[in-house]
């Protein structure tokens, strides 16, 4: 139970630098913490106490194996999450060139 | 014909990876691949249709068949409401496609525009698609990544804000929706439509399902850009290349937005009345707020992209009432008429906002402004653009005969009969602010005394730009058929069956 209060704790603050922090590249790295918080969540939820890797050798001593398919999506994730971070980068660096400065709030021409 | 299903994902996927490497050394290549893909595959969807007769078509990717009734391969399931789906998805691509082709010139890199479209396209025909939950989160990160980058395509100051903003709002939405899809396979140990609903059946108002629904209606409100959740939708949709922006405003707010939603809550979940209440709230709730805030835009793509808000809040709402009218089990005919005028409304708002971003486009292309009080006397210099937008402002305000007043007279009508007198009230309501907002769009940019007269002296946009505008000025006017008997059962019927026999999607799924 403690590594998924943990996990939450890693969310929130993940979600309190997006929401807290002017730089721009703290928000993408607040963002990523939310995101592996999420992974970490996914892959707890295929683990079992004292279960073996699902790999198939013939010399299993245990009788459960943990759960194979959350694994695979948080690759998938992971490289997805890779897209997205690699994205914002590249938006925040341009910014950073047009405006010469990484402060959000120093980048306000639209109203929302 | 469920060998073709694949089609919808793989063809654009292939060329969104052919165009960068072959479009560079063939001339033309880039368009005329993105046009062909985008015909065939409307022209496959359309055949699709005309030739349905009820029974859905699933392709198991991999070729994994269901063991003992549980399904195990990943599927791609086309049924009436998928189709309905995937058709606005590639018509309106290959209208803004051709449109782009004059468009674009002003941009440099237009390999990367036509390969950026259709990675977009492909994401949401595969949204559109899907059976799996998992999925569903890929395919939807696909076409997310690929309009942040449309939307920061002009690299200028504003499109890079914009840009920035929405993928920070859409980050936090997507990583809301992996956590909802993480939590619905802790609870089921499964990841396939069909096969969680079955279980999720039995856990039906439990709070750990309510708790998934709140977390699913957040991310996917977000994407859709319902009201307490719209801050980056203006900014994005108004600082995108136009052609991009009739895409981002006409089909991926829905096809990711309210699909995914309506597809998850009516065929995953058991519809229960708390979140059909959620949902509607939200609606109506977008549709005012939407509306007010659009009254005092200046800014002809921000005025389009408020409203934007307020018409996808109408088809929020009508498909909250439908959700409300059966949880309560009420009458069917109420709730099959409030979901016929979602999905009928769904279609008209992809036509003519969609029409009303490429005038937009239009105007810049030959003024270069979106300043409204610059404009004005455009009716005389470009008559092509100054009718088809007329027909698109009838359409939205909901003048009859245009589509737009059909779906939001069956809107009305059901709420009517629903018993939800507020809500239809303010649907009129919402309707006279439509028609000023647009009347003051009509009279500002086409009739109003010109700003500046040496700066009107112009000529009509090309023929690739007309093109496109008016073959949706044409739909916007004869999309009013399909409510009728004899068009109504080829297009409008089959998606509000899938959703009405909300049970019968799982049970065909895992019967074969």
């Amino acid at each position: 139970m403690i590594v998924y209060s943990l996990c939450f704790v890693l969310f929130m603050v993940g979600l309190y630098g997006v929401v807290t922090r002017r730089n721009m590249i703290k928000i993408v790295i607040g963002l990523a913490i939310m995101e592996i918080s999420i992974f970490m969540f996914l892959v707890l939820i295929g683990y079992i106490q004292g279960a073996e890797a699902p790999i198939i050798t013939g010399h299993e001593t245990a009788v459960q194996f943990v759960d194979p398919l959350p694994q695979a999506m948080v690759l998938t994730a992971i490289v997805i999450g890779l897209a997205t971070n690699a994205m914002l980068l590249a938006i925040a660096i341009r910014i950073y060139k047009n405006y010469g400065t990484f402060d959000i709030r120093k980048v306000n021409e639209l109203k929302g | 014909m469920s060998e073709l299903v694949p089609l919808f994902v793989v063809i654009p996927l292939a060329s969104a990876f052919l165009i960068p490497v072959i479009g560079r050394f063939v001339p033309w290549f880039q368009k005329s691949l993105t046009l062909l893909v985008l015909l065939f595959l409307t022209i496959l969807s359309l055949s699709y249709l005309f030739t349905n007769t009820g029974e859905t078509l699933a392709y198991k990717v991999g070729g994994w068949e269901n063991v003992e009734h549980v399904p195990i391969a990943i599927f791609l399931v086309l049924d009436g409401l998928s189709g309905f789906i995937v058709l606005i998805i590639n018509m309106l691509g290959f209208l803004s496609a051709f449109y782009a082709v004059s468009y674009i010139n002003k941009y440099t890199a237009e390999n990367n525009f036509y390969a950026l479209l259709c990675l977009m396209i492909a994401g949401m025909n595969g949204v559109a698609l899907t059976g799996d939950l998992f999925n569903l989160y890929v395919f939807l990160e696909i076409a997310v990544i690929a309009s942040y980058a449309l939307v920061a395509f002009g690299i200028e100051r504003n499109q890079l804000e914009a840009s920035f903003k929405y993928q920070v709002l859409g980050g936090i939405a997507s990583i809301l929706i992996l956590f909802g899809v993480g939590m619905i396979y802790w609870l089921t140990k499964t990841l396939n439509f069909a096969d969680a609903s079955t279980i999720l059946a039995q856990h039906a108002g439990s709070p750990t399902v309510t708790f998934i629904q709140v977390m699913l209606v957040v991310g996917f409100g977000l994407k859709a850009a319902m009201i307490p959740f719209h801050a980056w939708l203006p900014d994005a949709h108004s600082s995108a290349p136009s052609p991009i922006s009739a895409m981002l405003s006409g089909v991926l707010i829905k096809a990711i937005g309210i699909y995914a939603l309506i597809r998850l809550f009516f065929n995953v979940f058991t519809i229960s009345s708390e979140i059909a209440i959620v949902i509607t709230t939200i609606g109506a709730l977008s549709m005012v707020i939407g509306g007010l805030l659009a009254l005092r835009q200046w800014d002809v793509k921000r005025l389009f992209a408020f409203s934007s808000i307020s018409q996808v809040g109408y088809v929020a709402m009508a498909i909250g009432i439908g959700m409300i009218v059966i949880a309560r089990g009420g009458s069917q005919t109420v709730a099959s008429l409030a979901i016929a005028g979602g999905l009928f409304h769904l279609i008209n708002h992809a036509v003519f906002k969609g029409l009303l971003f490429l005038n937009a486009g239009a105007i810049e292309y030959r003024i270069n402004t979106r300043n409204l009080k610059e404009m004005g006397n455009l009716a005389q210099f470009m008559p092509w653009t100054a009718s088809t937008s007329f027909g698109a402002s009838m359409s939205v305000a909901g003048i009859p005969p245009f589509a737009g007043f059909f779906s939001k007279l069956l809107i009305i009508i059901a709420a009517i009969k629903g018993g939800f007198f507020f809500l239809a009230a303010l649907a009129v309501l919402v309707s006279v602010l439509t028609i000023s907002m647009y009347m003051k769009y009509q009279r500002y940019a086409f009739f109003n005394k010109a700003h500046s007269e040496d700066r009107m002296k112009i000529k009509d946009v090309p023929f690739p730009m007309a093109f496109s505008m008016v073959i949706m000025g044409v739909l916007c006017l004869i999309m009013s058929l399909l409510i009728f008997p004899g068009v109504r059962e080829i297009i409008l019927d089959p998606a509000v069956d899938v959703l009405m026999k909300s049970s019968a999607y799982a049970t065909t799924i895992i019967g074969m």
